[in-house]
């Protein structure tokens, strides 16, 4: 592939890929209000479009044409900029993460990725740790006390969840021996996803969860932006577009988590394929969609069955059980696979 | 095209480091020095040393600089007021400036007819530096591990308060005389 054909291959790759996360951003949005509605025997949007389809794009208009305020009390540089670190961040993650083999259009062949780092995991970790500055620095920012307890939250909540994140994600290294999110997805054929590994991909698995949902800032653990305290958190002084951004990073984590789930432990891509080479090269984005869509739905269910933590649970939780799970899981993982690398419960 | 990426990073690392200086707010300070440990990743990404930058991002300027903001957020520290600057600094540090420029200009020019690093020379993948960290490395690598946890512990003692100390129950202040005093004690 010449370098010219490589550069426009990217570029149309690049700018897709955008435009279906945005547009499954927006759409998120509105499973989020179909199903909270749902749940609590309302209808939800229904006014916009058939089943209120057309809601997200209602909400889009409504956002650019609402004033923006700027508070005259505000430090201007950075509360304009941390909507924009927010996003920016939130949307370079899906860079390195693949949805599916690759396809063949004419005599070109690239995969269903942006591109492909033998470090892909770490750049995700490493991106989505950078989009905490946008939060804490738009409360710190906005110079309103409901802001910067939203902001200093926001900031210690994801540092604190980080630790057990990242920990979590070691047992799957240990078990695909790369870093790279294909390889590791390649490592799980023939149904050998690592949520399968009982216990300890399951175990890594369920930590992983709950410490990306506070990664997040998702109930029961959206403490940052807890309504019933702080107004808003840490976007309390935001309008019109910069508050949809905020909005969108969070939407664009939420997809950014459900794919890497997704990939690490479900098999990513992989599932029956059949038929002629086109099927057969769309199938698995189709399978890697539903799964992704499976784990929007559970962030969704989640928020409208659980309450939030109190602060103090939600330190305590983070620091003395999901830490020290994560540590020991850790550990049993990689004494059983330099043990016995193939040994699997579930065959 | 590495040239040329390699200048931008590290003038975008120097312009982070001169600002680091010139900014009076902590805020700002702190935020040009994540974009200094930024453009190194760059530099190290360019060298070929992707694993090294990775970390580099995730540790310093992800998790380490956000403890720092974290902290100068909680103190609300202000800016900083202009001085004049002292007489010591000016007698001691411009000829120490000086002595070091000439200093770190004799080595470079000293050394410069050594072999350059060629780009993406160095074993920069996980694996070879996983080797290097758990074989041929592994004691120092324990050591400096072991050296780290101490000082946790050391940071675990200074911070917490013996229980001794603490003043008895019946000392502290009723609600009705203080009560701002009975709440920020609560608060810790």
């Amino acid at each position: 592939m010449s370098i010219t054909t490589f550069a426009i291959v990217s570029i149309i790759k690049s700018i897709a890929v955008i435009f279906v996360l945005l547009t499954a951003v927006a759409y998120s949005v509105w499973l989020e209000r179909k199903v909270s509605a749902h749940i609590q025997n309302r209808w939800g949007p229904t006014r916009v479009g058939p089943f209120g389809l057309l809601q997200p794009l209602a909400d889009g208009v409504k956002f650019i044409f609402k004033e923006d305020l700027t508070q005259p009390y505000v430090y201007k540089t950075l509360y304009i900029a941390s909507p924009i670190i927010a996003v920016v961040f939130a949307i370079t993650a899906i860079s390195v993460i693949p949805f599916g083999n690759s396809i063949t259009i004419g005599s070109i062949t690239t995969p269903f990725q942006i591109t492909d780092l033998n470090i892909g995991l770490l750049v995700v970790l490493g991106i989505t740790s950078m989009g905490v500055y946008g939060v804490a620095l738009a409360g710190w920012s906005s110079n309103s006390k409901y802001s910067l307890l939203g902001g200093l939250r926001a900031s210690a909540q994801m540092i604190s969840y980080e630790v057990s994140l990242g920990l979590s994600l070691i047992p799957v290294l240990m078990l695909a021996g790369s870093f790279s999110l294909r390889e590791i997805v390649n490592k799980q054929q023939h149904l050998h996803w690592n949520f399968f590994y009982f216990p300890f991909g399951t175990l890594a698995f369920f930590v992983y969860l709950i410490s990306a949902y506070a990664e997040t800032n998702r109930t029961p653990f959206d403490l940052p932006e807890a309504e019933s305290e702080l107004v808003a958190g840490y976007h309390t002084e935001y309008s019109a577009m910069k508050f949809a951004m905020f909005f969108m990073a969070e939407y664009a984590n939420m997809v950014t988590v459900a794919c890497l789930s997704t990939l690490l432990f479900f098999g990513g891509w992989l599932g029956p394929v059949f038929g002629p080479p086109i099927v057969q090269s769309l199938l698995p984005v189709l399978w890697f969609c539903l799964k992704v869509f499976f784990f929007m739905f559970l962030y969704v269910w989640v928020r409208w069955t659980l309450p939030r933590f109190r602060y103090d649970q939600l330190m305590a939780f983070g620091w003395k059980v999901l830490l020290p799970t994560a540590v020991a899981n850790l550990v049993v993982t990689g004494l059983v696979v330099a043990w016995k690398p193939d040994i699997w419960l579930v065959k | 095209m590495h040239l040329i990426l390699f200048l931008f990073f590290g003038g975008i690392c120097v312009a982070g480091a001169v600002n680091l200086l010139v900014q009076r707010h902590p805020i700002n300070s702190a935020l040009s020095l994540v974009v200094v440990m930024a453009s190194l990743a760059g530099e190290y990404l360019l060298l070929g040393a992707e694993f090294v930058a990775a970390i580099q991002v995730i540790v310093y300027a992800g998790a380490i600089m956000v403890l720092f903001i974290f902290t100068i957020m909680l103190l609300n520290a202000g800016e900083e007021e202009r001085s004049k600057g002292s007489r010591v600094a000016i007698l001691l540090g411009i000829p120490g400036v000086a002595i070091g420029g000439v200093l770190v200009a004799w080595t470079l020019l000293r050394h410069s007819n050594t072999a350059w690093v060629p780009m993406f020379a160095l074993p920069g993948d996980p694996r070879a530096i996983a080797r290097l960290l758990f074989r041929d490395f592994l004691l120092p690598f324990e050591v400096t591990s072991v050296l780290i946890l101490i000082a946790i512990m050391g940071a675990v003692v200074l911070a917490s308060k013996p229980e001794a100390v603490a003043p008895p129950k019946a000392a502290e202040p009723t609600p009705r005389e203080a009560p701002e005093l009975v709440a920020s004690g609560r608060e810790r």
